[in-house]
């Protein structure tokens, strides 16, 4: 197992412990905050809320990586080079829009509940991922693409079997940006409603009950970890063609003729 | 084979790359197309397999209009190499070697018994080399596991845009000598790009000199040497250096007295004329013994006979 997997598995075994602790630790905070009655926050249960912020996230990111790659993928076409420019520009305005004001504007207009948090991740998610893809595609050697053409790779071929393997590590460093991002910015959907692991957080931040937001923001930070590392155990096997970075007595292999 | 006639192509700017050019190229010549950077070699190359479309004019191969097939079918029967990093580096050598081949469906078993047997006639041991990442090789490995590539699905034509361009001079007088023999023994067709006028006067059996995407004068390696069509050609194969290229051409098997001997290191019967000279200067004598390539004597050079050419 390497590292990278070994602390996936730690991170994952730390949340379930702390997930399935968590409703038997009145006593734990009790000595954390003496004078307080309601010490652990029990209007839903702590596995609900995961599996929820984890579904509002998932389905936002997914939408989000559908049509960032698919629109970056479009602006480095030949056809659809003259575009670039206007989708940075779009890319950037959306970046610039904080979760709260998307969220403060959409719900006059759609209502309360997930579809205005949905579309204020979507949007946020969106860079991350457009970005990853242009760089990635950007990456990609000129003399690979020219020769994929020149040995009769179509179009659709050199675009699977070149480029986007090629592109595919920064590629993926864009999708785990904008998840990680995504698991930290759905907490704060529960302002509209939406049942996510903000719910204690909010709650716990309009009642002045700090044992709720405690165990809000702890299951939130160790669920963006865990996703992260297993982003992280993800893309280690995907630059194994890779030349390894030199680091100092480690002979490269590439020899003399 | 290859029939150009009157193609043109002009990119964005006022000149064109290629102006109003017509070449003819004969089954199994090694053509060179050679002149200073930007006089359009690259984008004549490129025209044969369809990487550049000719604004004007016919190019026929085997008596067919390329425009008439699938550009990915016609460069499917044509390889293609080119300079540095041309390999995909995602891939390892074999499935570099294999990628024609795959993309004609051929069977697994086939490929690999094709890869290895590319691998071997360039010289690198499938055993070590078959599963390494371009990365992982020099720079000669790389160009040999190019040329390999090139000819895996076995075409009729070789188009080659300076391959050897990067390498030092050892390993690519190697190469040069490689895909020499490659030629004698496949009869392919091949046409390389190069802007090194020693290196086409050493691979090429026709030679195509460009200058503003036309032709200046094309001709035997000898031709051009001997009767150079106006100044730019006689400036391009080099003033001062014309003896010396005419040297390089021959070797001294075909000048050597095999009845005679002489004293000293023997000299190999495959160098060229030009390397010997430059033995008889720095050993200050004016015959040299030569051996065959199995090492036994056979005969030896005279330095006057260096002189001596049957035109
Ligand atoms: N894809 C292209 N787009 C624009 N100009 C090009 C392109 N390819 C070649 N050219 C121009 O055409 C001319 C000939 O280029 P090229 O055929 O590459 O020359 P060479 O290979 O002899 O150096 C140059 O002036 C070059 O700038
Ligand atoms: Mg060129």
């Amino acid at each position: 197992m390497s590292r990278v997997q070994s602390a996936l598995a730690l991170s994952l075994l730390a949340l379930i412990v702390l997930t399935g602790w968590l409703p038997h630790a009145g006593p734990a905070f009790a000595l954390l905050f003496p004078d307080r009655d309601r010490l652990i926050y029990r209007q839903d249960d702590f596995a609900d809320l995961i599996l929820a912020h984890l579904a509002i996230v998932g389905a936002s990111s997914l939408l989000a990586a559908l049509l960032g790659s698919g629109v970056a993928l479009a602006a480095t076409r030949r056809w659809g080079l003259a575009f670039r420019p206007l989708l940075e520009t779009l890319l950037a305005v959306s970046q610039a829009l904080p979760p709260v004001a998307v969220l403060a504007v959409a719900t006059p207009l759609i209502g309360f509940g997930p579809l205005p948090a949905l579309i204020a991740l979507f949007l946020y998610g969106l860079l991350p991922i457009a970005q990853g893809m242009l760089a990635g595609l950007d990456s990609v050697p000129e003399g690979a693409r020219e020769v994929a053409r020149g040995l009769g790779m179509t179009p659709a071929q050199t675009l699977w079997q070149v480029e986007l393997p090629l592109a595919a590590p920064v590629v993926l460093a864009g999708l785990r940006t904008s998840v990680t991002i995504n698991i930290g910015t759905a907490a704060l959907a529960s302002t509209v409603g939406v049942k996510t692991l903000g719910l204690p957080i909010i709650i716990g931040l309009s009642g002045f009950n700090t044992p709720y937001v405690l165990q809000g923001a702890v299951l939130v930070g160790l669920l963006a970890l865990t996703v992260d590392l297993a982003f992280a155990a993800l893309s280690e096997p995907l630059g194994r063609w890779r030349a390894p970075q030199p680091s100092p007595g480690e002979p490269t292999l590439a020899g003399a003729d | 084979m290859i029939e150009m006639t009157q193609v043109s192509k002009t990119f964005g700017g006022a000149r064109p790359a290629v102006d109003d050019l017509s070449l003819s190229i004969a089954a199994g010549e090694f053509v060179v197309l050679i002149g200073s950077s930007g006089s359009g070699k690259s984008t004549l190359l490129r025209m044969i397999n369809r990487l550049v479309e000719p604004d004007r004019g016919e190019i026929l191969v085997n008596g067919v209009d390329i425009r008439r097939q699938r550009p990915e079918d016609l460069r499917r029967r044509m390889g293609y190499a080119i300079q540095s990093i041309g390999l995909f580096p995602h891939w390892t050598v074999a499935q570099n070697i294999g990628t024609v081949p795959r993309l004609l469906k051929w069977t697994k078993a086939r490929i690999d018994a094709r890869v290895d047997e590319l691998l071997a006639l360039l010289h690198l041991d499938p055993a070590e080399f078959r599963h390494r990442y371009p990365h992982q090789l020099s720079g000669g490995q790389q160009q040999r596991v190019g040329v390999a590539r090139a000819l895996a699905a076995d075409p009729d034509v070789l188009l080659m845009d300076e391959p050897f361009g990067a390498l030092d001079p050892v390993t690519r007088g190697a190469l040069q000598e490689e895909l020499l023999r490659i030629h004698a023994l496949s009869g392919k067709t091949v046409v390389l790009v190069t802007h090194d006028i020693d290196e086409a006067l050493q691979l090429g059996s026709h030679i195509v000199l460009m200058n503003q995407g036309r032709i200046v004068q094309q001709g035997r390696p000898l031709d051009l040497l001997r009767r150079p069509a106006n100044a730019f050609v006689h400036d391009f194969v080099g003033r001062t250096e014309i003896g010396l290229r005419l040297l390089a051409l021959d070797r001294v098997a075909g000048r050597l007295r095999p009845n005679e001997a002489a004293v000293g290191e023997p000299i190999s019967a495959d160098l060229s004329l030009r390397e010997a000279l430059s033995t008889f200067v720095a050993r200050r004598v004016d015959r040299l013994p030569v051996v065959d390539d199995q090492g036994r004597p056979a005969g030896a050079l005279f330095f006057s006979d260096l002189l001596e050419r049957q035109l």
